[in-house]
């Protein structure tokens, strides 16, 4: 007769066995036999947040940042339905998240108990898969699928959802070796086909227009692959750009990267998408903030796919050549032929592609990113251009809330690694910075952790200050300060004849007596004169800092792809705005 | 056009729609449907019919097939979506018009009224592979099995004849011939 384990020590095992470090959750009635058991498992760290929300998205900055999966635990009730925000924003930007979610005992299911909701279906949306366990013989396996699940294809969160009596109750902990776990988002098979890989390089060899377009694939495949991106990248010398997601896969300071594309990308990577006669994506998923207009989008442009996710492929343009495969994977195998077949690819090639560089760089000359610098007030761009310059020779981590600084950091902050930079880009859920760096900072304690923060965004998760402080985590909230829901404020202004309805933050408070309230350090700088001296102090400050820079109200967020323009339409600056959008567009954002 | 101001942009093209019938074979366990169906409401896929029941018990597996509409590139992510479902074991997919393929439905009518009514009903049905299930002086039962749009047809030609009630099982499908269908 094997060992009974009750159904809390069963998580635990399941958790240990999986070398989890850190849990992230709040505590309450329908899991406390879960949470009764952490001081039996000494290694196992468990993070306390200030709300469920918080705890999710600080388990998807653990995760995004260290490639391991993020755990999350949660009581019943609200509990569930305040991490649904965060589960949601694991599910669009692809993040490996178990959630653990306690529910009433199993007699009271279906009576509208106290704290009770049906959680397996509310997340049901929202997850790769759930289960709500009904038999504590059952549990060591589903927490072994569910492990499985989240981190294997294309990864996403995961929920178990353990009712209270399932807790208490005794059982094997048994897990079922053979069991067919679906690895693979239904695909058939992820053997690459060697036909496919010659095709590629076939593409590859007549192409005179050529451009990689890479995505949250490729950090998500690991680090091996952004090393074999720039490694493929650099043997065809062809110019690269990348989805917001994929930032840091390849080098941002690199000449063959073309800066970020989509809406708010750089004007010759949106031109080169748009006249390139091949397009290369790796790891994107033609997201419509990429792809602005989708009929006019590359139309001349032969397309190849490559995506560990087959419903993603073909599901917004169509492709020429689809590969449903891992990224590293494959791109080992086109290197490995690719190599042997063409030395010296990068020399013979060049006349081919000179046109087409010589191209490039007239786009680059217009610098799209340029903005009117001041001397008067500090220009959000500027701030962050700062922030980077005095960042940059040391491995730091950001992460960003959801708005027009959210843009401005992907424009002017240039990642050199993967791993670097946690965003919300899928679901756009502001209030995800500041949790998100610390799950950042848990993973990496001795890095400097920034997040890039509006003033808006930041107060939809300020509580979390307080784990922050709890945990002695010195990471740094930095804040562009422009009194606005800048982003909210640009479209009005825009597209709503400058009623900026709502976008104002009347009675915000004072960062810095905020920051002091929680325990934390708080800076203000007003003019660029004293930016640099004020960034310094923030690096230099051992303990959570909130950095309130108070930045021009008014500035807005450039380049942009108006109203359904496609990618050669971009409005570069406010003199191109006086160009009137026109009625059709204006549905188009 | 009217001035519109969404935020995303709108479509620009549409396919040509078909009828499709969609094989699922799941695993019979708790929440199984919901996920299917809550995929088809969920990214706004039609639904016209639905038959869901075990068809292995020693395997728990159960067959669900769906009959839906779609633009070809719709029904591609629709099979695609399925099969990333976990509990999702294969998933088939039949054009309407497929000779290779068998499609029935089965419905149990009600028809209450004067003899005269009925009897003229009856002779209809004997047109048709029906059954009689029950019967009594006013009323009889009875049970068809036929394509959904000879159903359809009955139901018109039934309904001044007395058609009180109407249940449908939706489609089903199977292959001609020695063939299974393996994904």
């Amino acid at each position: 007769m094997p060992k009974l384990l009750s159904g809390a020590e069963i998580v635990f095992k399941s958790l240990e066995d999986q070398k989890v470090e850190y849990i992230f959750g709040y505590p309450g009635g329908a899991v406390l036999p879960i949470y009764d058991e952490l001081k039996n498992h000494k290694k196992i760290k468990h993070i306390l947040a200030r709300h469920e929300q918080g705890a999710g998205h600080a388990a998807e900055g653990y995760a995004r940042s260290s490639g391991k999966p993020g755990v999350l635990l949660v009581t019943s009730g609200p509990g569930a339905t305040n991490a649904v925000t965060a589960l949601t924003d694991a599910y669009m930007d692809s993040i490996p998240v178990v959630c653990i979610s306690g529910q009433v005992p199993t007699h009271l299911i279906g009576t509208d108990a106290f704290q009770e909701c049906d959680t397996t279906g509310i997340t049901r949306p929202c997850t790769k898969h759930n289960w709500l366990v009904k038999d504590v013989n059952d549990l060591a396996d589903i927490m072994n699928q569910a492990f499985e699940i989240a981190t294997t294809g294309r990864p996403g969160p995961v929920l178990v959802d353990i009712p209270k009596d399932i807790q208490f109750n005794k059982g094997v902990y048994k897990v079922n070796k053979n069991k067919l776990v679906k690895k693979l988002n239904g695909a058939l098979s992820n053997k690459i086909n060697l036909k496919d890989v010659v095709k590629f390089i076939e593409m590859i060899k007549k192409s005179s227009k050529p451009i990689f377009y890479s995505g949250g694939g490729v950090i998500n495949s690991g680090p091996k692959a952004s090393e074999l991106l720039r490694e493929l990248v650099s043997l065809t010398g062809f110019p690269i750009t990348s989805t917001l997601q994929g930032l840091g896969a390849y080098p941002g300071d690199d000449p063959q990267f073309l800066g970020m594309l989509g809406m708010h990308g750089t004007y010759e990577a949106n031109n080169a998408m748009h006249d390139c006669d091949l397009m290369i994506n790796i790891g994107a998923r033609f997201d419509d903030r990429i792809t602005g207009k989708i009929d006019e989008f590359s139309p001349k442009s032969k397309k190849i796919h490559v995506d560990i996710d087959p419903s993603s492929i073909g599901k917004n343009v169509k492709v020429d050549l689809a590969i449903t495969s891992d990224v590293t994977e494959l791109l080992q195998s086109v290197i490995k032929i690719f190599k042997e077949k063409n030395k010296n690819f990068i020399n013979s090639n060049k006349q081919k592609t000179a046109k087409w560089w010589s191209q490039i760089e007239k786009w680059r000359k217009k610098k799209s990113l340029n903005f009117v610098n001041s001397k008067k007030t500090i220009k959000p761009q500027h701030a962050v251009q700062r922030l980077y310059e005095l960042t940059k020779d040391q491995d730091t981590f950001i992460t960003t809330e959801v708005g027009q600084h959210q843009m401005w950091a992907a424009q002017h902050y240039k990642f050199n690694k993967p791993n670097r930079w946690m965003t919300s880009g899928g679901l756009g859920t502001m209030g995800y910075g500041l949790p998100a760096a610390i799950g950042v900072q848990i993973a990496h304690p001795k890095k400097l952790v920034v997040d890039i923060a509006g003033e808006a965004s930041i107060l939809m998760n300020i509580q979390e200050m307080s784990t922050a402080i709890q945990y002695r985590l010195p990471i740094k909230i930095f804040i562009l300060n422009n009194e606005y829901m800048g982003m909210v404020r640009q479209w009005q202004e825009l597209l709503h004849d400058k009623n900026y309805s709502e976008s104002y933050t009347e009675a915000l408070p004072d960062f810095v007596k905020l920051a002091e309230a929680y325990g934390a350090v708080g800076i203000r700088a007003k003019t660029p004169d004293e930016l640099d001296e004020k960034i310094k102090e923030m690096i230099n400050t051992d303990k959570p800092v909130i950095f309130d820079c108070v930045v021009d109200k008014a500035e807005n967020c450039y380049p942009m792809i108006p109203s359904g323009k496609p990618h050669n339409q971009m409005l570069l600056g406010p003199e191109d705005e006086k160009e009137e959008v026109s009625d059709e567009g204006k549905t188009l954002v | 056009m009217a001035k519109s101001k969404s935020a995303y942009s709108e479509p620009t093209k549409f396919g040509k729609e078909d009828h499709h019938i969609i094989v699922v074979w799941v695993d019979n366990e708790a929440g199984v449907l919901a996920r299917v169906i809550g995929l088809f409401s969920g990214r706004g896929y039609n639904i016209e019919s639905l038959a869901v029941a075990e068809i292995d018990r020693k395997k728990r597996l159960s067959r669900i097939t769906i009959v839906t509409k779609g633009t070809p590139e719709v029904i591609k992510q629709i099979k695609l979506q399925l099969g990333k479902l976990i509990p999702v074991h294969k998933v088939a997919d039949f054009y309407r018009n497929d000779k290779k393929v068998l499609f029935r439905e089965l419905a149990l009518f009600k028809l209450v009224g004067a003899s005269k009514k009925l009897d003229k009903a009856k002779k209809i049905c004997k047109k048709h592979n029906v059954v009689i299930l029950d019967k009594t002086k006013k009323s009889f039962v009875i049970q068809v099995t036929a394509l959904r749009r000879e159903i359809d047809k009955l139901i018109i030609t039934l309904t001044p004849l007395g058609l009180v009630s109407a249940s449908r099982t939706g489609a089903v499908a199977m292959t001609r011939g020695e063939e299974i269908f393996t994904q």
